[in-house]
């Protein structure tokens, strides 16, 4: 077992890399660098521009050096924490990034754990009781989860609340704390907020991840050991979770890899609608401005996440089914 | 020799000269929700090809006196002062009453207007395609003067059904050709991947697993914002395809690739081998054709997650820029709560994505389970 | 209460009138249609019929485990030895989820499958699996129904039970799985074991072990065996009664040795004659060899051999490898039948397909002569250039169903080497295929057909005639009969002898199945492991083996005459390390 993890951890290097080459390449991408831009922005608003400090600039980020040179001043910084600077904002990219991205993950798991608490009852459900009333419910409402966008729920269910309730199911956080240093009470207002998007935001993962758990069982419930489990007495409900159900949950526990990404993926647009003080809403607004050392950042730390969830679903992936711990 | 069973008897089947495709469509014809859903995916491409006629309007055509004109219902029987009644369709006319101290205009019906409409009739001139000139629509009103409006209108007036019928156009073929690039990548990385194994195949693999570990949209979103601001709407359009397909590819190649190698060591496989048929012939006329009704589902099941990113993409702003007009493009403009306060009607584009994605799911769930008419009869 | 030897002689199971329906579409299928059997203490009811004959869903209908929809529509089972009660209970009348019939299950009648991997959940350790059955029967405590577990698993001699129990099934060989599926049967000690083709499985010297196990263990436990098979050699071994079923229903049935002696439903005279037929050389064959000698070489291999690469390392180093074949030396003559005997894992597949040159060859020579008198080495050959050698050296595949292309009609498959070689017009083909239809038994209609309109026979059959489409000389059938039902089986050897009269070939046999090979074959070559151990002319070998491990094989055999039972002393083979 012990192996098993040290040899998934090293698989799970070159895919940082990789990850990283991929951040730093959209880095670069625009055309002009970051020090043009700066340049440009503060021209149009009509400042000084201070040839020196410029020329500073590119020289502490290596701009004027070949891409591979740039590339490793980027990561070593990024190492140490500097995720270089943000023109717009004129502040270290590690001083914005780190609050809204610890919203996003607890936004995020969170999400992973509703639509799994959610899906694995219906999905075992609908299998076992193929074809009820019941069952036919959960594939309707599956469909619709998955064929409604995130952000036109987050739309529709806004417009709801503001013309029928009046209220407003935007942000994370009751005004009075959205500034407010962490506190017990500024925690327990985070929590009254976070299940509007929350829910939004796991439809059409809880909608596939019910496909996915009815179609496993069904596959399950066809097995000879059900038959035989069933030949050694045991009642028909017990017999269900303790095999079939059981063997059904490998494969789901695996979805958590595709899962996670796929979250991180609609928790963009749907902060972005939903205007939360997470990842997305930044993140989107320096991809707008071509501030890239920001955007960069984001990018590099939402995929870090996304390999590290996979490496958390293959571990637990291990712990569940002895086949593969035992390889 | 005991003659239990005759060799010559050969079960008088009705399907013994059924063909795969017979097969299929056999299987497929009895799930009636993936037919319906045939059908509204026909009709989806067929409005946005002949979107020009389909449209009422021209999309782009302003009107100050419309602005967030509410949607009229059409009237299919006309009913006399006397109580005759005639079959025409009409919708109510209605007036524009401006409140005298906040300003705000708000709509009534004006029961003494009555707009009718005609089929085919004439109304605003177009150029379908850039080739054929015209000026006939599928549904005109009779006075040409007189504007109606089924869906309503959005902040400069503007008909929503005209753009939302327009913006089918984009919006379905952008998941169309969006998927066809991902397939050539798919087919090809895929194909070459489980024909010849090894090295190739390790590689290829580690690149898809890279992929899918990361999350889609926010590179999607660093790959659209790193197009130059000054590309023209159609190159945009065209960039904006690549970018969905660089990342979209990879499921279709994992499906190709288990097909090939699940494929490769079959018996019937083997055996045309041995038949001395070429590579080529042993791929295209045995291999392939197994292949197709599985690659044509997951194709269908692609689609839709191209449709909803490109919507996504434009929605926020980084992926299809007006004068464009897709789901998407049209969907910013409902981003604005007091907007589709005053004017819900602009979530319209938004239903027409869900039906276009909700039917694309169907059909290719269906074509899915009818992709193998022969799973039943082994085992 | 009745005294102990009224008790004996009751039955202790009464099926009567039993019908089991499944509701399909097109309305309801009796897979059951009125079977009456009865069991008795201590004996041993065996029923036989071939696929599809109804007797694994009447053996799950006695537990009401039948797979949904099916369900019981008419008849009784009386059960008259439930514990604990005098009383006789009619099984059928039982609700499938009731408390009383769950707790017959396991207890008083408890049951083995024919897959003892997927039998038994993959994730959960063997001892969790079988003391659960004691834990839901007996009060124990889980430390003694550990025990107990233990206990069991070291009477159906499994070693080192202890260490056993904490193990799971994929750590555990396909015997060792079913003896642990024993173990979890016996563990109530019930009345009645019902055995659903337990050692079909399994290759035939486990099988023989199995069986031996479960008739010492039913001897000391007075235990009464309902054993399903579909072969007559198991059934000669192990009943005192048996009944004969075909479509749900039992035509025959009556005591073992009579039903065998004097079998008089012609369906049961049937199935004896096939099973006997091949149970000696074929006559055709001897008679064609009196005519016609064989002649000289025509394919050898030489030291060939074979390794898989075990597990690739980080990018693909090579770390293990797999010795599949080892330096295999062999000779097929010219108008000779060869036969490759062995059982699972043998390697006997891989060399058939590194003759064929379907594999490359790690090491070693095939050298094929041919119809010049010119002798090629095969061995290092591309694709390309393999192109003639496989219009004469041909292939006939296990699995009639994986084998045809269900895309193509009939006509385009048997067409198509004729198609690839060229030269030769559409009308000339479709004339061949018709000819070539007719000469494996098939009409010419059939070549519009898709192969999804035949059965198995049939299948092989067309099989059979795409092989032949090129006018090769060797055919090498890779296991080509034993998908099939054994009244089938001589009827395609023959057509292969038939073929042989007519046309110049030598065939390379590949079976599990003795038998198979003893009608068909010359001489034959054992492998195990990977090593051909023994090569001689096939009645030598069967009679007089040299080698230790053709003896331990020929002697686990079962031989289809109850007369015979016990005359052969199993040998048990264990290589030397």
């Amino acid at each position: 077992m012990i192996t098993y993890v040290i040899r998934r951890l090293i698989w799970a290097i070159p895919f940082l890399f990789a990850a990283s080459l991929v951040a730093f390449a959209l880095i670069t991408l625009p055309p002009g660098d970051y020090v043009t831009t700066m340049a440009q922005t503060l021209a149009e608003s009509g400042d000084q521009v201070d040839q020196a400090r410029l020329a500073a600039l590119r020289a502490r980020y290596g701009l004027d050096q070949p891409l591979i040179v740039q590339y490793f001043m980027w990561i070593g910084g990024v190492l140490q924490g500097d995720f270089g600077m943000s023109f717009e904002w004129n502040q270290p990219v590690a001083d914005l990034i780190w609050e809204r991205l610890g919203l996003s993950f607890i936004l995020e798991f969170s999400t992973l754990i509703f639509a799994w608490g959610v899906a694995l009852p219906i999905g075992v459900y609908s299998a076992v009781r193929k074809y009820s009333v019941g069952d036919y419910v959960a594939s309707v409402l599956g469909f619709l989860g998955l064929a409604l966008p995130n952000f036109l729920i987050a739309l529709v269910l806004m417009y709801i609340a503001v013309v029928h309730f009046g209220t407003d199911v935007t942000g994370l956080f009751s005004p009075q704390y959205r500034d407010a240093p962490w506190s017990w009470a500024k925690f327990t207002n985070l929590l009254a907020h976070l299940w509007i998007p929350v829910i939004i935001l796991g439809t059409s993962t809880t909608a596939s991840l019910i496909r996915i758990m009815r179609a496993n069982l069904l596959d399950e419930l066809s097995k000879p050991y059900v038959v035989t489990a069933r030949a050694k007495g045991l009642s028909e409900w017990k017999l269900i979770l303790k095999y079939p159900v059981r063997l059904a949950l490998n494969p789901f526990v695996s979805t958590i890899g595709w899962a996670f990404p796929q979250l991180i993926s609609g928790a963009v647009i749907t902060a972005y609608v939903l205007s939360l003080p997470t990842a997305g809403p930044l993140m989107l607004q320096a991809l707008l401005a071509q501030d890239m050392y920001l955007a960069g950042a984001f990018i590099l730390l939402l995929c870090c996440f996304s390999i590290v969830g996979m490496l958390i679903s293959d571990i637990l992936l291990a712990l569940v089914d002895p086949r593969i711990r035992f390889r | 020799m005991n003659t239990l069973v005759d060799p010559r008897a050969i079960a008088m089947n009705p399907d013994a000269q059924a063909s795969q495709w017979k097969l299929t469509w056999r299987a497929f014809r009895k799930h009636k929700l993936a037919l319906a859903s045939l059908v509204i995916v026909v009709l989806f491409y067929l409005i946005g090809a002949f979107a020009e006629f389909v449209a009422p309007f021209d999309p782009e055509s302003t009107s100050s006196r419309n602005i967030y004109h509410p949607p009229q219902g059409i009237h299919l029987i006309d009913w006399g002062e006397d109580g005759s009644w005639a079959i025409r369709p009409y919708v109510q006319g209605m007036t524009i009453k401006r409140d005298p101290i906040s300003l705000s205009a708000t709509y009534e019906p004006d029961p003494n207007r009555k707009i009718y409409l005609s089929l085919f009739g004439q109304g605003q001139p177009y150029t379908m395609w850039g080739l054929i000139q015209s000026d006939r629509h599928l549904l005109t009103s009779a006075d040409l003067d007189e504007a109606f409006f089924l869906l309503g209108t959005d902040r400069l007036g503007r008909d929503v059904l005209s753009r939302t019928i327009h913006g089918a156009r984009i919006s379905m073929s952008i998941g169309l050709m969006g998927v066809t690039l991902s397939l050539l990548i798919g087919v090809f990385l895929g194909g070459v991947s489980g024909y010849y194994g090894g090295t190739i195949d390790m590689v290829v693999q580690r690149v898809v697993e890279l992929i899918l570990s990361l999350p889609t949209i926010p590179i999607w979103l660093g790959l659209s914002a790193a197009l130059p601001q000054d590309w023209s709407p159609l190159t945009r359009y065209f960039a904006i395809t690549v970018i969905l397909s660089l990342v979209g590819w990879t499921e279709l190649a994992r499906v190709v690739r288990g097909r090939f190698l699940s494929l490769r060591m079959e018996d019937f496989v083997i055996a045309a081998r041995l038949d001395g048929g070429s590579q080529g012939r042993v791929i295209f006329r045995h291999m392939l054709p197994s292949m197709a009704s599985h690659i044509i589902a997951s194709v269908t099941l692609a689609i839709p997650a191209m449709i909803i990113a490109e919507t996504a993409l434009s929605f926020i702003g980084l992926g299809l820029t007006p004068p464009i007009i897709s789901w998407g493009v049209l969907l910013k403009e409902a981003q604005n709560i007091r907007s589709i306060a005053q004017a819900p009607w602009l979530f319209a584009p938004g239903v027409a994505v869900c039906i276009a994605v909700l039917a694309f799911n169907f059909l290719g769930d269906g074509l899915r389970d009818a992709a193998d008419p022969y799973t039943n009869e082994r085992h | 209460m009745a005294n102990e030897s009224e008790a004996a002689a009751l039955p202790i199971l009464e099926i009567d009138g039993l019908v089991t329906e499944f509701a399909t579409s097109r309305g309801a299928f009796r897979a059951v249609d009125g079977i009456s059997l009865t069991l008795h203490r201590g004996k041993t009811l065996c029923v036989v019929g071939e696929s599809g004959s109804g007797k694994s869903v009447m053996a799950r209908s006695i537990l009401q485990i039948v797979d949904q929809p099916g369900r019981i529509v008419e008849g009784s089972i009386e059960f008259n030895a439930v514990r604990g009660s005098d009383r006789v209970i009619d099984l059928a009348k039982l609700d499938p989820r009731s408390k009383i019939m769950r707790g017959i299950r396991g207890r008083d009648i408890a049951m083995i499958f024919q897959e003892p991997m997927s039998s038994l959940s993959p994730v959960h350790k063997i001892g969790d699996q079988v003391g659960e059955v004691i834990r839901l029967h007996e009060r124990l405590s889980k430390k003694q129904a550990k025990e107990k577990t233990v206990e069991l698993l070291r009477k159906v001699e499994i070693a080192n039970p202890e260490s056993a129990v904490d193990r799971y099934p994929f750590e555990f060989s396909g015997g060792m799985r079913q003896r642990a599926m024993i173990a979890m049967a016996l563990a109530c000690n019930p009345s009645i074991l019902i055995a659903d083709e337990p050692t079909t499985a399994l290759d035939v010297t486990i099988q023989a072990e199995i069986l031996a196990l479960i008739r010492s263990l039913q001897t000391s436990s007075d235990m009464a065996v309902l054993f399903i098979t579909h072969d007559m050699g198991v059934v000669a071994e192990i009943a005192d009664e048996i009944a004969v079923m075909r479509f749900g229903k039992v035509v025959e049935q009556g005591n073992v040795f009579e039903v065998f002696a004097e079998p008089k439903h012609p369906y049961t005279q049937g199935l004896l004659q096939s099973v006997r037929d091949l149970d000696r050389p074929s006559p055709r064959r001897l008679e064609m060899r009196q005519s016609k000698p064989l002649g000289e070489a025509r394919l050898i291999s030489q030291k060939v051999r074979k390794e898989f690469p075990l597990s690739s390392g980080f990018l693909g180093r090579k770390k293990d490898v797999l010795i599949a074949v080892n330096d295999a030396d062999l000779e097929l003559l010219s108008g000779e039948n060869f036969g490759i005997v062995g059982e699972s894992g043998s390697g006997k597949t891989t060399l058939g397909r590194c003759l064929q040159r379907i594999y490359n060859v790690t090491s070693g020579s095939i050298l094929y002569q041919d119809e010049t008198g010119q002798s090629i080495d095969l061995a290092p050959l591309k694709d390309r250039e393999l192109k003639q050698p496989w219009r004469d050296i041909r292939m006939v595949f296990q699995d009639p169903f994986a084998s045809l292309n269900p895309r193509m009609t009939v006509g385009q498959i048997i067409a198509e080497p004729l198609v690839t070689a060229g030269g030769m017009s559409g009308k000339d083909i479709d004339a061949r295929v018709r000819e070539l239809l007719d000469l494996v038994g098939l009409p010419s209609s059939a070549a519009s057909r898709y192969p999804h309109a035949f059965s198995g026979g049939q299948r092989q059959r067309i099989s059979i005639a795409r092989a032949i489409a090129p006018n090769p000389r060797v055919i090498i059938a890779d296991e080509a009969t034993s998908a099939l039902d054994v009244s089938l089986r001589t009827q395609v050897l023959d057509l292969l002898l038939d073929l042989q009269e007519k046309l110049d070939l030598s065939f390379i046999l590949i079976s599990h199945d003795i038998s198979v090979i003893r009608y068909f074959c010359d001489r034959i070559a054992v492998m195990y492991r990977g090593r051909i151990v023994e090569t001689g002319p096939t009645e030598e070998v069967c009679s007089n083996p040299s080698h230790d491990y053709t003896r331990s094989l020929l002697s686990a055999v079962p031989v289809a005459d109850p007369t015979k039972r016990g005359t052969m002393q199993r040998l048990r083979y264990r290589e030397q390390a």
